[in-house]
C-alpha cells in the first residue's frame, strides 16, 4: 500500500530515523492494551512538528493510507490498533509542556506528554489537574484527550473533556485550525473542542492542547466501609449523594472481586463481606472532616459492617489498597482478563451488578465487577483464555447482554474506554441508527476519504463480537 | 544472514521451551513501560520496552516474525534489571523469559572463533575456579603496584582502549595481591552467644577484586552476633552464565553450591552482592525441571538473605554508628530490589548513622546501566542510562553514594569520573560503610 514513491517522500519529510518500516517496528506497533486485536501497520512515522504532520496528512489523503496516531498504546477498546494498514503516528517528539500559566489557570502542552509527567508539573506550582484515567504513569495527555479519559476522581471533579479548553487540530484535508481558548465563555459557533475530545482520533489529529486548572485542594481523607449485602453498599452512594455530600473518590467491589483480591492480597478483609465501598473526600480540612464525619454515620445507618477512616496517610493507603490490587489480583488469574466499562446511572448501580452476575451465571463465565459507584461507571471484568474459543463465544455473549441491559437502565455501553473496534458492533445499542447516521455525517463531512483511523466507532460490518483473532 | 532452515529449527526451539502461558498472562496493558530504562532512553521505543520484547517473543513462536537481527537486538538491549516486574499487574516473569529466550538464541548461534574461545575461557575456563580468578586478580594487582599501571598511562596506551573501557580501567578498586588472597577460615565463632547460624555466599568477584568488601561483611556478621561458616567448595552463582546464554553451565554452578551449602545446617545463606543474591534466590526456577534436584534447590533458596536484612533482623542500626558530617544517598540494586525485594533495610541502616543525612535520590530504584557486561557490550545505551542517572545524583548533592552490588559500585565509580568529580564524591559498598561507620568515632 505505500508505494517506494511514497515512503521516499515520507523520508523527505520526517527524516530517515523518524520512519521504520522493519519487521520489528510494525509487529511492537500491531497492538494495545486490548486482548486479542492485533494487526500491522504498513508503516510507522514520528513527525517533529505540526507543519510536518500536516504534510504527512496531505500525502496519506491523496493516497488513500490510513493514519492511526497512537500515545503510549493503553486504550482498552482496540482504538489504536491498525486494523486496517496504513501509517502508525507517533507523538514521541511532541512532548514539551509549553506553558503553566497560574493568571489564567491553564497548561499548554503537546500531546506526547506522559499525564503523570504534566500532573507534577502543575502541583509543584500548587494546581491540579484532577483526570486520573488508572494508566495515567505512562498514558500521554494527546491518548487522554482522544479517548476522553476518565479515572476515580470523576464524580467531584468530571474527565478530561471537563479541562480542555482549547485544541491545535490538524483536519484530514491538512489545514491546522485552532479551537476553544483560555475562556471560561466562548459560543463562538459549534463546540468543535467537545467534538474532537473523544473522537478517537477519527476526525483529526491533535497537535496542542490547552488544558483547565484548578487549586490544589489542602486537605484528604480516606475510609472504608464494608457491607453484608449489595443493596446497603449501593443505599449508601445513593443516600451520600441525596446528602449533598459529592465525594472525590467513591469506589466499590463486589463479592466476586473481594474474593479475588482477598487470595492475593491477603490484607484481612473479611470473607463474607459482600460490598465494599472506598471513598475519599479532599477539600479545605474543616469540611473534610465534617463530610467525613457525615459520610461515616451514613454508612453505618446503611448497615456497614465496618466503617474505617484513616488516622494517617499510612493508614489510607493501606485502605487503598483492596481497590488498587483489584485489576493485579485478577489479572493473575487467567491468560486473558477483559475490562469493560458499562455505565448506568448511579441510581441504578444496584440492580446493574445484580443483573452482571445474573448474566454471568447464564452463560457461565467468570466476572468480577469494581469500578466508581459514584458515578455508575462500573468494570465488569471477565477471567478468560482468548486460547479456549468456546469460552470466549459465552464471553461475548454476556458482554453483549451487559450492554443491552446498561442502555435499558438509561445507561451507556462504554463510560470512559471509548468504542474504537471492541465496542463498534454496539453502538447501535446506545445510539440508534438515527444518532449513528448523525455521526457518520460529521465523520463523512470532515474526513471523506476515510483516512483517519478508520474502521473504528462505526462497525465495518453488523457482526457482533467482543473479541476477533487477528 | 540464516537460511529458512534455520529459522524454522529456532522457531521451533522457541515453541518448546518458551512458557507460552506466561508469555500470555501479558496483557498488554503497558504499565511496565514508564519503569523500563531503556523504553525512557531510547525515546519512547517500543521495541526497547517489555511488552515489546514479549510480543516479539511470541511472535517468533506464533511464526509471526522471523527471528532476525532486529529482534535480536531489542532483546540484547534489556538490562535484565527486571524494574518491569514489580510493576506488572499480571505478574509476568520476565526476567525467566528473557533468559530463556536468550538461551535459546545463543544455542544456534554461530560465535566466531575468537567469541567462541572467549566465551569458552571466562565462561568455562574462569569463573568456576576460584584459584584462577585469584590468579587473575592477583595479576591486576600486580599491574595495579608496580608501577606498570603507570606507566600504561603516562605513555597514553591507555588511550588505546574504547573510551569507557579506558575508564572502567581507571574506576577498578585496588585490589588484593595474590598473597592476601589465601584461603580464609572456614568457620568464625560469635563473638558471644551465636544469634544466628549463617553461611557466607562469597562470590568469585566480590572474594578477588572486592576481597575487602567481603572480608567487612564477615566482620558485620560477627558483631551483629552471628556464627558465620564459609564453606571452600562454593562456586560462582552463575549469574553471569545465564544472563548471557550458558544456561547449563548456571545449572552445574547451582548443584555444586547447593552440595556446598545444603550440609551446613545454617538458619540463612548471606549474599553481600544483590546480583548474586538475585541468581542464588532463582535455583528453584533454574532446576524446576530436575526432579533430583527441585526440592534441594527450593530449600537451598529459602535460606537466602541479603546483609542488609540480617544486619536489621538482628538490630545492628541500633549501634552506635558514627560517621563524619555528610550528605549519603544509596543506589538500589535492581536485582536486590525487583528480585530479592530487599528495599527498605539498606535504607533503615543508612538513616541510623549519625551525623549524616540521607537524601533519598530520584528514581534511585531505576537501574544505572551497568547490568553484568552490558555496560561494555551495550556501551551506548549503558552510558546513557548512568548520564541520567548522575543528573539525579548531584541533585541530592551527596558526597557518598552507597550502593549493595559490585557491578553497581564500579558503574557509580565510573559515573562520577564521567563526570569529573573523583575528588569531591565517592561510591562505597553499603557494607564497606557501615564498617567504617563502627569504628570512626
Amino acid at each position: 500500500m505505500i508505494t517506494t514513491e511514497i515512503k521516499e517522500a515520507l523520508i523527505h519529510l520526517v527524516g530517515t530515523e523518524n520512519y521504520d518500516d522493519s519487521k520489528v517496528s510494525k509487529l511492537v506497533y500491531s497492538y494495545d492494551a486490548t486482548p486479542q486485536y492485533q494487526s500491522m501497520p504498513a508503516a510507522v512515522v514520528a513527525p517533529r512538528n505540526k507543519e510536518e504532520v500536516a504534510e504527512i496528512v496531505k500525502l496519506c489523503n491523496t493516497h488513500y493510507i490510513p493514519i492511526i496516531p497512537r500515545g503510549s498504546g493503553t486504550n482498552l477498546c482496540a482504538g489504536t490498533c491498525p486494523t486496517e494498514g496504513g501509517i502508525v503516528l507517533l507523538f514521541k517528539h511532541f512532548n514539551s509542556i509549553l506553558e503553566i500559566d497560574e493568571e489564567n489557570l491553564t497548561v499548554t502542552v503537546e500531546p506526547g506528554v506522559i499525564t503523570l509527567d504534566m500532573i507534577k508539573a502543575v502541583e509543584a506550582k500548587g494546581l491540579f489537574y484532577p483526570p486520573d484515567p488508572s494508566s495515567m504513569k505512562i498514558s500521554t495527555i494527546g491518548g487522554n484527550i482522544n479517548e476522553n479519559s476518565g479515572g476515580l476522581r470523576g464524580l467531584k471533579y468530571g474527565v478530561t473533556r471537563d479541562y480542555v479548553l482549547a485544541l491545535e487540530v490538524v483536519l484530514p484535508s491538512g489545514e491546522i485550525i485552532h479551537t476553544g481558548g483560555k475562556l471560561a465563555k466562548d459560543v463562538a459557533g459549534y463546540d468543535l473542542t467537545r467534538l474532537f475530545v473523544g473522537a478517537e482520533g477519527t476526525l483529526g489529529i491533535v497537535t496542542q492542547a490547552t488544558l483547565k486548572l484548578v487549586p490544589m485542594p489542602a486537605f484528604k481523607m480516606t475510609m472504608l466501609a464494608l457491607y453484608h449485602d449489595l443493596e446497603s453498599a449501593a443505599n449508601s452512594v445513593s443516600k451520600i449523594i441525596a446528602n449533598k455530600i459529592i465525594p472525590t473518590t467513591l469506589e466499590f467491589l463486589d463479592q466476586a472481586t473481594l474474593k479475588v483480591v482477598e487470595e492475593y492480597a491477603q490484607i484481612g478483609l473479611p470473607t463474607d463481606v459482600s460490598a465494599v465501598l472506598l471513598i475519599e473526600q479532599d477539600g479545605p480540612m474543616e469540611v473534610v472532616q465534617e463530610d467525613m464525619k457525615k459520610l461515616a454515620s451514613i454508612c453505618q445507618q446503611e448497615q456497614a459492617v465496618s466503617v474505617n477512616v484513616a488516622e494517617s496517610e499510612e493508614e489510607a493507603d493501606s485502605l487503598r489498597t483492596a481497590r488498587r490490587s483489584a485489576l493485579s489480583a485478577m489479572a493473575r488469574l487467567k491468560p486473558t482478563t477483559i475490562l469493560e466499562d458499562a455505565t448506568v446511572p448511579r441510581s441504578e448501580i444496584a440492580k446493574m451488578v445484580v443483573s452482571i452476575n445474573e448474566i454471568a451465571d447464564k452463560y457461565e463465565v467468570n466476572i468480577c465487577t469494581f469500578g466508581h459507584a459514584g458515578d455508575g461507571n462500573l468494570h465488569p471484568t471477565c477471567l478468560t483464555d482468548a486460547r479456549d474459543e468456546e469460552e470466549i463465544k459465552r464471553v461475548e455473549k454476556a458482554f453483549e447482554d451487559i450492554f443491552i441491559r446498561a442502555v435499558e437502565l438509561g445507561g451507556t455501553i462504554t463510560g470512559e474506554h471509548g468504542v474504537g473496534m471492541m465496542k463498534a458492533p454496539y453502538l447501535h445499542l446506545k445510539l440508534g441508527d438515527a444518532g449513528i447516521n448523525a455521526m457518520q455525517a460529521i465523520k463523512q463531512s470532515l474526513d471523506p476519504n476515510n483516512i483517519m483511523n478508520p474502521a473504528k466507532i462505526f462497525a465495518k460490518d453488523t457482526r457482533k463480537r467482543v473479541v476477533v483473532t487477528k | 544472514m540464516t537460511t529458512s532452515k534455520e529459522q524454522e529449527t529456532i522457531q521451533q526451539q522457541f515453541k518448546e521451551r518458551m512458557d507460552e502461558d506466561e508469555l500470555m498472562n501479558c496483557m498488554r496493558c503497558g504499565f511496565c513501560l514508564p519503569a523500563c530504562p531503556t523504553y525512557v532512553e531510547s525515546g519512547y521505543k517500543e521495541e526497547h520496552s517489555p511488552r515489546g520484547r514479549l510480543a516479539l517473543m511470541k511472535a517468533v513462536i506464533d511464526g509471526d516474525i522471523e527471528l532476525d537481527k532486529d529482534v535480536e537486538n531489542s532483546l540484547d538491549m534489556c538490562l535484565g534489571c527486571r524494574a518491569c516486574e514489580p510493576v506488572c499487574p499480571a505478574g509476568v516473569n520476565y526476567g525467566h523469559l528473557l533468559e530463556e529466550a536468550r538461551d535459546t538464541i545463543h544455542q544456534n548461534k554461530k560465535h566466531s572463533l575468537l567469541v567462541q574461545t572467549t566465551r569458552k575461557s571466562a565462561f568455562y575456563g574462569l569463573f568456576p575456579h576460584q584459584n584462577r580468578m585469584r590468579s587473575l586478580t592477583g595479576f591486576l594487582s600486580f599491574y595495579q603496584r608496580s608501577g606498570l599501571q603507570k606507566a600504561f598511562h603516562k605513555t597514553k596506551l591507555n588511550h588505546l582502549l574504547p573510551e569507557n573501557l579506558s575508564s572502567i580501567e581507571k574506576v577498578l578498586p585496588k585490589v588484593p595481591t595474590r598473597k592476601e588472597m589465601k584461603d580464609r577460615p572456614s568457620y568464625v565463632p560469635a563473638v558471644s552467644t551465636a544469634k544466628k547460624r549463617v553461611a557466607f555466599f562469597h562470590g568469585c568477584l566480590m572474594d578477588t577484586m572486592f576481597r575487602q568488601t567481603n572480608d567487612a561483611t564477615i566482620q558485620l556478621l560477627k558483631l551483629a552476633g552471628c556464627e558465620i561458616v564459609i564453606p571452600q567448595d562454593q562456586a560462582c552463582c552463575g549469574a553471569l552464565h545465564a544472563h548471557s546464554g550458558e544456561k547449563d553451565g548456571a545449572k552445574e554452578l547451582a548443584k555444586r553450591n547447593i552440595i556446598a551449602f545444603e550440609k551446613l545446617k545454617a538458619d540463612y545463606i548471606i549474599t553481600n552482592a544483590g546480583g548474586c543474591g538475585a541468581f542464588l534466590i532463582d535455583y528453584d526456577h533454574l532446576l524446576k525441571d530436575d526432579s533430583e534436584w527441585a526440592d534441594r534447590a527450593k530449600q537451598f533458596t529459602e535460606c537466602i538473605k541479603d546483609i542488609s536484612s540480617i544486619l536489621v533482623e538482628l538490630d545492628f542500626h541500633k549501634r552506635s554508628l558514627h560517621l563524619q558530617e555528610q550528605i549519603i544517598t544509596y543506589q538500589d540494586s535492581c536485582h536486590l530490589l525487583n528480585v530479592m525485594k530487599t528495599s527498605n533495610e539498606p535504607r533503615i541502616l543508612l538513616k541510623a548513622i549519625d551525623n549524616v543525612e540521607y537524601r533519598e535520590m530520584e528514581k534511585a530504584d531505576s537501574c544505572c546501566g551497568s547490568a553484568g557486561i552490558y555496560n561494555i557490550v551495550e556501551t551506548e545505551m549503558s552510558m546513557k542510562i548512568l548520564d541520567s542517572k548522575m543528573v539525579n545524583v548531584k541533585e541530592t548533592q551527596a558526597v557518598t553514594i552507597v550502593t549493595a552490588n559490585p557491578g553497581c559500585l564500579l558503574q557509580m565509580k565510573l559515573g562520577i569520573e564521567r563526570e569529573g568529580l573523583s575528588d569531591s564524591i565517592r561510591a562505597v559498598h553499603i557494607v564497606d560503610l557501615l564498617l567504617e561507620a563502627t569504628n570512626s568515632k
